[in-house]
């Protein structure tokens, strides 16, 4: 039923309203004076060295890569789940072979480490 | 237009079901002071259970018991500066926080507090929810590169691998959920019997499917419901960076996270943020396990008698914490200073008990009933995220990740199957 989803919209509009005011009125009453060594990056009173937009470790991109097809394989049990019992067992061995071939994967990352956190 | 505004009343379904635009911003409006408000408590509640855990008095000074303390803070963050670092990408720094509290506010869209009360009920509810959910990861991630410092990122980079290790095994928590709805029979292991075999995605459906089939899915093909809803539980806290997975939050390590270049109105609107979440994702394992709004034993204990006693409960509640204000009336010392407080306490005991009395009228005594029963399910939780707090010590961030994938994982799969199977073979 598509009058199910109106509020969404409404819920946007308010939110909409609602935040910037909130931020308006917050801006109208607190102080405003800034200057260099408080807009530095706080990192314990010590000075920044360098910026913080470096290169970082690839351990947190590969979570990221499995986070996707774990995620999407859950996506895609949604619509089974629903109609599971009227699948039966034919819906139940299509899952299964499904699953088999994400368990294989997930069998072969965690023996290639990928799971590991050095 | 009035006939439009009554026309609903008697409707008896949600705004959303019914279209009516009117008593949706109604509820949209109640749910945004609600949650406010309940965060509020929260952290007042929170402050003050930690103290008394650790055997201290926790906030005293602002209002009897610390009471107004909360406000106070509020108008704090309100008035205090607001600070850009000079190197820090404008935009997304300011539009990150509004992000988390959009994406913890919006699922409260497919909350159901009660069977006609939830602002709309989805067909796709669940999915809604998880989808939703997840876009605050979009926002700590924006926080801690916006912020340009180092703590903030390694924060964010944390707290965003954590996030979406922890979504998986959440996923499959609440695909074993959905896959028992489609289930017909009665009691924890009946299955099918005249059977349509459809299952339900939308929030006031699961509740209704475990009303139908006369059993919580907390014990649903015990013990897998229960494992699945152990799952849950355990993702919801990683989830919302509570302890002991608080990891991004890690003071003596990382000072505040991804937050940690924020202050004043832009800090308090992570930390609103943060507690709406953790709400949420409360109300969501109650509707998928705990039988959302309905009381306990609604098919065992049935009759008027226990209609009755169940109903009291509300009122009950209400007068006992009137009660414990009055005992803390008492226990005030008696000094002229303390005088303004302890008047203030017996005004908040006397409210309480007033709101208790009310309760007890039988029309409103009906219609609350079941929002009573979610909210006090929730408010079980909100206590565990204090206990826990309290209780446990901080994972390392390799034994974090190892619980994620290598624990959680495996034994979500190997429920979701299981369930299955069962409910196929049986």
């Amino acid at each position: 039923m598509p009058q199910n989803y109106v509020p969404i919209f409404i819920f946007v509009a308010v939110v909409g309203v609602l935040i910037p005011i909130t931020l308006l009125a917050a801006k109208l009453i607190r102080p405003e004076n800034p200057n260099r060594t408080k807009l530095m990056p706080y990192e314990c009173g010590i000075d920044p060295i360098d910026s913080a937009r470096g290169r970082y470790t690839v351990r947190y991109y590969i979570i990221a890569i499995l986070f996707v097809v774990f995620d999407v394989e859950t996506i895609f049990l949604f619509p089974w789940a629903v109609k599971f019992k009227a699948l039966g067992i034919f819906g139940l061995f299509e899952m299964l072979i499904f699953l088999g071939i994400l368990i294989v994967g997930y069998i072969w990352i965690w023996g290639k480490g990928a799971l590991e956190w050095v | 237009m009035l006939d439009y505004i009554t026309s609903y009343l008697s409707s008896n379904t949600t705004p959303g079901q019914a279209g009516n635009v009117f008593w949706a911003l109604v509820y949209i409006m109640i749910v945004f002071g609600g949650i406010s408000v309940a965060v509020m408590a929260m952290n007042w509640l929170e402050r003050k259970a930690l103290a008394h855990f650790q055997i201290r008095l926790g906030p005293m000074r602002v209002g009897p018991h610390g009471l107004l303390q909360p406000i106070a803070d509020a108008i704090k963050l309100m008035t205090k500066e607001d600070i850009i670092p000079a190197e820090a990408d404008k935009f997304v720094f300011w539009i990150a926080p509004l992000i988390i509290l959009c994406a913890s506010f919006a699922i409260y869209i497919v909350v159901p507090f009660g069977p006609t009360h939830a602002i709309t009920d989805l067909n796709i509810g669940i999915l809604f929810m998880l989808g939703v959910s997840s876009l605050s990861v979009l926002g700590v991630v924006m926080a801690g590169w916006a912020s340009n410092s180092h703590y903030p990122l390694i924060g964010a980079l944390r707290s965003s691998a954590q996030m979406v290790s922890y979504e998986v095994a959440m996923g499959l928590a609440v695909v074993s959920a959905i896959v028992m709805t489609s289930l017909h029979g009665l009691g924890p292991y009946g299955v099918g019997v005249g059977t349509s075999g459809t299952g339900t995605l939308s929030m006031i459906g699961i509740v209704q499917a475990q009303q139908e089939q006369h059993v919580w899915f907390l014990f649903k093909f015990f013990p897998l419901g229960f494992i699945a809803f152990g799952i849950f539980a355990i993702a919801m806290v990683a989830e919302t960076n509570r302890a002991p997975f608080d990891l991004p939050e890690a003071e003596s390590e990382l000072t505040a996270g991804f937050h940690t270049e924020y202050s004043g109105l832009r800090w308090s609107l992570f930390m609103l943020g943060e507690y709406a979440a953790m709400i949420a994702v409360s109300s969501i394992a109650v509707t998928l396990w705990l039988g959302g709004w309905y009381r306990p034993f609604p098919n065992t204990l049935t009759g008027d008698t226990w209609d009755l006693v169940f109903s009291l409960f509300p009122g009950l509640t209400f007068l006992a914490l009137a009660a414990i204000a009055f005992v803390g009336v008492r226990r005030m010392p008696k000094h002229p200073y303390f005088r303004v407080q302890t008047i203030g306490l017996a005004g908040f005991g006397a409210v309480l008990g007033l709101i208790g009395l009310i309760l007890f009228v039988p029309p409103v005594r009906d219609r609350i009933q079941d929002i009573y029963w979610f909210i006090a399910k929730v408010a079980g939780f909100m206590y565990l995220y204090i206990w826990y707090r309290a209780t446990f010590p901080r994972y390392r961030f390799d034994q974090l990740m190892k619980v994620g994938w290598k624990v959680l994982l495996p034994i979500g799969i190997g429920v979701l199957i299981l369930t299955a199977i069962l409910g196929v073979v049986l």
